[in-house]
């Protein structure tokens, strides 16, 4: 019996299956420069394609002239407007329900918008082009300010009115304003505000949560081939979900989707920023079109940041009540939503605000309430969820100020307060007052444990002992110590709730085992450097008992993958990981008749274990997994079909919760307002682990984009709406240098209804990581009476903060 | 971020260089390291039609260390100073300043040269050259001539030199005293929010004198005389510091950006002053 465990257990680790380790077999390509990005790619006659882009966040265009450009040297064509309204291109739907124009169609409402598309030989000559093609504006008013523009009589979109003047509805109903995009509610009002209103405890504040951008190493960029013999479409392209990219390509060009082939090669990186649909996209198509030949765009960096989809730009006001002795009783939030110029946001169709309606957090809230207006301004669109579900971000920072501000209110310790308040394991599956079923949960173990690990009253003493020091004019270095909980809500989504423009939110896998026993998956996902090759690999290895050395993992392939929403918002391990497991068990399925018939006994009489089909009580009786994919494809078995394949269609019955607690020790130097991160632990609980290395890879990497965020990283504009941070010299992307040693720690609390009980990690310490940087500055000066100030907490607002406070004496 | 069209040239000597410039007048550059030129040119803010690469131009790299001077080449990259031991010996302050310049990837390419000719307010060389009263040596179709380093800068990229006149050496006197190149930065790779270079001589307890100036709170490079004057013949306690940052903060003149507003950065510049001289005066 003990040999045949641990033989059980050997065979286990051939397999390298779930909980291993395992080394991304990604690597080997990446670490060599050898990976295929897109603009890798070289076709024949290929040809390059890059905009003339507004100088002006708000301008009318009175002309443009593009024969000087023409006579440039190598350049080919120069597209605008005009030249795309006779093929209904010139404007194109946004994944939020609005639409965006394509190239400026008589004006512009954001600086760096798209006016025309100069199409060359080659880059250079596309830039030479640029300066040449002449465009003459004419200057309106600009409304960088959400507030403003809301009460404005400046009107900025000119579809948003009817002939006289008045707001026409919205994609989400009627528009309060002309500025206006939509409203969107959760949870019950008049209770809430009744609540709030008879509360012992109110707590009140207001937050602006800056626009930032996710800034993915690669920029967004594609290749559009139409082959004018065969009528077909190749499109290459940074696409985080190239099966919808499809969809929409067909829907707009009117080309039959069948004729249209989408391929996502690697992709340096998404964050969200490669979800949506580009009017480069949309520019290399038409002019593949028109010059028969390949046409390539690729974005450079400032074109990325000051143009394709930010991320963020919510103003909150949050009101949160609570007993004397800190029981929260309810919760008020009103957020003010800048989209920029369109509604461009990347969510699914029926939540324009995502999912911000998971910001009472991990707190038992019995009352609460949620409106979000959208608004206009002359910025970029975008809105998308930069490493994050759905504005879960916003959520969790609003409610995880909103805890620490009570806490100041309730002269409580913030720690205290939010364990006197999580939802009990006892309570899951858990009813949100604002709407979410939270499937599981284990806050307080979760909690208790980081306390301890990191000593939490000592670490408070020392800071009390800090501030004395401070007093006495021993110190000019404050302390913080950073808490933050999280709950997230990641894999969109239930078909019955998440769709994008009407395609529901599924996704798939679909499997074929080779006959000498190994095999290939496709799924309707995309890695953008997540891993998937190796984690989903694992779930398969795991489910059919094939090693995972043995099975190639291939996405990104609209010809062979099958129909998939795509990578963002954590979806890919909740939704496809399911979809794999449950097609693997299809296989498994099939083995288990192959193995009965094999080996002559009832199919009931064979049980899987590990890499093999034993016969119960005799497990010296067995055929394994590669003998029975050999047999599948060489034997006729009576009533069996040959081969071994699966697909399967995933529709998830619920979104997964992970959560995690976090907590940061900081040093700030009052004088300068430079920051010093002494300690970072973050214990993430992501449900059951597929492979523990690639977890801490994700928590390292989303708590480095927090740093960022929390503490420098914005996209800003100045009142004539001209972006200040459009290089990385301005815009905060950390090195090594900047970020700190990060401890990484884990409690498991599977996901009840994942085939797997797996929930989705690559973005929770995004999520987590923001509040607990910031949380951390506002602890340090919480003795001195700072309630909130804004992110980022770069060295000047930090040292205004102190200022302010009258700490410089 | 793409140039305009440009014709590269890469001559051998320095008379070469000179024929080139003489012929093209400003539509020519001279090109060091090119790590600020060419994010200028792909900006198409510089619009540069002949491009002279000096990089095989000979005669511009050598450090050579003399009984009273120190000659560092026009082409010495700030890589080259961080790794000289024997710099490190005369002039540590050198290697404390350019280990603080952008990053290990810009300073294997970045020059001495090219960072004090540019002109650049956010460079760090300049205000250390005038800290350490450096000359730079200038050649042009009128033959060779040295130019102070307190008298180089006249805007932001408006130097004594003229255009067709070609940085080939900088001579430094042997620095004595204690050091500090002290800078705030939001980031690696990033100028400075404001940076100091001192350089203290000590006689007994007391300062014989000082030589202060500041970077990026002005147009140009700050050569704070007075500042430097407050400190002489003190025990650079905590009022002679305090009179050295005001009279500093009387010849420095900042302006917004993204680093923060006037009010912040005069306050950081003092701060930093502040933690120069006490740690040069540590070192003294
Ligand atoms: C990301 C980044 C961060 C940076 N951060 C810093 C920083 O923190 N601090 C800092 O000081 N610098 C910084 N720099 C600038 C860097 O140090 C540059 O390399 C340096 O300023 C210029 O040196 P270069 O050799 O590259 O000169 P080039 O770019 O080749 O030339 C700069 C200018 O000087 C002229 N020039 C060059 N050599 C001569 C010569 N011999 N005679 C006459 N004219 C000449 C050129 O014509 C040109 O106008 C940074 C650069 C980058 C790209």
């Amino acid at each position: 019996m003990k040999d045949e465990v641990a033989s059980r257990k050997e065979r286990a680790e051939n397999l390298k299956g779930m909980g291993c380790s395992r080394k991304r077999v990604e690597d080997a390509r990446f670490t060599q420069g050898k990976g295929n990005y897109v603009d890798d790619l070289k076709l024949d006659g290929m040809l390059f394609g890059d905009f003339v882009r507004s100088p002006y966040a708000h301008a009318r265009i009175t002309r443009i002239d593009t024969a000087a450009a023409l006579e440039v040297p190598g350049v080919l064509a120069v597209l605008t407007a005009k030249d795309l309204e006779p093929l209904g291109l010139h404007w194109m739907p946004t994944l939020a329900g609005d639409k965006q124009m394509v190239l400026a169609d008589g004006k512009v409402l954001f600086q760096g918008q798209e006016v025309a598309f100069v199409v060359a030989e080659d880059r250079y000559a596309a830039a030479d082009g640029i300066e040449a093609v002449e465009v003459e504006y004419e200057e309106l008013p600009v409304l960088v300010d959400p507030f403003e523009a809301l009460t404005s009589d400046v009107v900025l979109r000119e579809d948003t009115v009817d002939a006289n003047g008045n707001p026409v509805d919205g994609a989400h109903g009627p528009r309060k304003h002309h500025n206006h995009i939509f409203t969107w509610e959760a949870g019950d009002k008049d209770p809430t505000a009744e609540v709030l209103a008879n509360a012992e405890v109110v707590a009140e504040e207001t937050m602006y949560y800056h626009r930032t951008h996710p800034c993915p190493l690669e920029t967004c960029g594609c290749v559009a081939s139409m082959d004018k013999v065969n009528g077909k479409l190749t499109l290459w392209g940074t696409f985080q979900a190239p099966h919808a990219i499809r969809t929409v390509v067909s829907l707009i060009s009117g080309i039959e989707e069948h004729n249209i082939r989408v391929i996502s090669p690697d992709i340096g990186g998404g964050f969200g920023n490669k979800v949506g649909a580009y009017p480069g996209y949309v520019c290399s198509v038409v002019a593949s079109i028109v010059t028969g030949k390949p046409v390539k765009w690729i974005e450079d960096r400032m074109d990325n940041l000051m143009t394709t989809a930010f991320a963020r730009d919510y103003w909150m006001k949050g009101r949160i009540s609570a007993t004397k002795d800190g029981k929260i009783t309810g919760l008020h939030c009103h957020v003010t939503a800048d989209h920029g110029g369109f509604d461009a946001c990347a969510d699914p169709t029926k939540f324009p605000a995502g999912f911000m309606n998971i910001c009472t957090g991990s707190y038992d809230i019995p009352t609460a309430y949620l409106q979000v207006d959208g608004a206009y301004t002359n910025k970029a669109p975008g809105g998308v969820s930069y490493r994050c579900s759905f504005r879960v971000t916003e959520a969790v920072y609003f409610i995880e100020r909103m805890i620490e501000v009570l806490a100041i209110e309730l002269n409580m310790d913030a720690a205290e307060l939010r364990r006197i308040n999580f939802i009990k394991k006892e309570q899951f599956p858990y009813q949100a007052a604002l709407g979410w079923e939270y499937d599981s949960g284990d806050y307080h173990t979760a909690w208790e444990k980081a306390l301890k690990a990191v000593d939490y009253d000592g670490l408070r003493a020392e800071q009390a002992q800090r501030v004395e020091d401070f007093k006495a004019g021993k110190t000019r270095k404050l302390m913080g110590v950073g808490l933050s909980f999280f709950t997230e809500i990641v894999g969109a989504g239930p078909v019955k709730n998440c769709d994008i423009l009407g395609l529901g939110m599924f996704d798939s896998c679909e499997i074929r085992i080779h006959p000498t026993g190994s095999a290939i998956a496709r799924l309707g996902t995309i890695s953008q450097g997540q891993g998937h090759a190796t984690t989903f690999a694992q779930i398969l290895a795991s489910e059919i008992g094939l090693p995972a050395d043995s099975i190639t993992i291939e996405e990104g392939d609209t010809d062979t993958a099958p129909y998939g929403l795509g990578t963002y918002g954590s979806r890919s391990t909740p939704v496809a990981g399911a979809a794999t497991a449950m097609a693997g068990r299809k296989i498994r399925a099939k083995a288990q008749m192959i193995a009965a018939y094999l080996m002559e006994v009832h199919d009931d009489d064979v049980e899987f274990d590990v890499d093999r089909f034993v016969v119960k009580g005799a497990p010296e009786k067995f055929k394994t997994m590669k003998e029975i994919a050999f047999a599948a494809y060489n034997q006729a078995i009576p009533g069996i079909e040959p081969g071994l394949e699966a697909v399967s269609y995933y529709d998830p019955p619920n979104m997964t919760y992970p959560f995690g607690a976090y907590v940061c020790v900081m040093d700030i130097d009052v004088d300068t307002g430079v920051t010093d991160i002494r300690r970072f632990y973050a214990l993430d609980d992501c449900g059951t682990r597929i492979n523990p290395m690639i977890i801490e890879g994700q928590v390292h990497g989303g708590l480095t984009e927090a740093l960022a965020v929390a503490l420098g990283q914005e996209i800003a504009y100045d009142d004539m709406g001209n972006v200040k941070t459009g290089t990385l010299m301005d815009f905060f992307l950390p090195t090594a240098w900047e970020v700190p040693n990060y401890e990484t720690d884990y409690t498991v609390t599977p996901s009840p209804h994942h085939p797997i009980g797996a929930k989705g990690v690559g973005e929770s310490p995004h999520v987590g990581g923001v509040p607990c940087f910031s949380n951390a500055v506002h602890d340090a000066f919480r003795a001195f009476g700072l309630r909130h100030t804004n992110m980022p907490h770069d060295h000047w607002r930090i040292w205004k903060t102190a200022n302010e406070l009258g700490l410089h004496g | 971020m793409i140039p305009a069209a440009f014709e590269y040239y890469r001559p051998k000597d320095m008379a070469a260089v000179l024929s080139i410039l003489e012929e093209h007048g400003d539509e020519a550059r001279v090109m060091a390291g090119g790590h600020s030129l060419i994010p200028m040119m792909k900006l198409r803010m510089a619009d540069v039609q002949h491009l002279i690469d000096l990089q095989d131009v000979d005669g511009l790299s050598g450090i050579e260390i003399g009984a009273d001077a120190i000659r560092i080449g026009a082409m010495v990259t700030q890589a080259a100073i961080i790794d000289h031991p024997d710099l490190a010996q005369t002039a540590p302050i050198l290697r404390e300043a350019a280990l603080q310049i952008a990053d290990p990837q810009v300073r294997y390419m970045g020059t001495v040269g090219g960072n004090v000719a540019n002109g650049d307010p956010g460079n760090d060389m300049p205000g250390l050259m005038q800290c350490l009263d450096a000359a730079f040596t200038v050649v042009g179709p009128d033959g060779e001539r040295e130019i102070a380093a307190r008298d180089f800068y006249e805007a932001a990229y408006m130097t004594a030199r003229e255009d067709q006149e070609v940085l080939t050496a900088i001579s430094i006197p042997l620095p004595k005293g204690g050091y500090a190149y002290e800078k705030q930065k939001r980031k690696i790779g990033d100028y400075a929010t404001a940076a100091a270079a001192v350089q203290i001589v000590k006689d007994g307890a007391a300062c014989a004198s000082a030589s202060i100036a500041m970077t990026n709170l002005s147009d140009t490079p700050v050569y704070c005389e007075a500042a430097g004057a407050a400190l002489a013949g003190t025990s650079v306690d905590n009022a002679a510091l305090s009179a050295a940052v005001a009279a500093m903060l009387d010849d420095i003149d900042p302006t917004e950006d993204n680093r923060g507003p006037v009010a912040f950065k005069k306050h950081v510049a003092g701060v930093i002053l502040r933690r120069a001289i006490t740690r040069a005066w540590s070192r003294a």
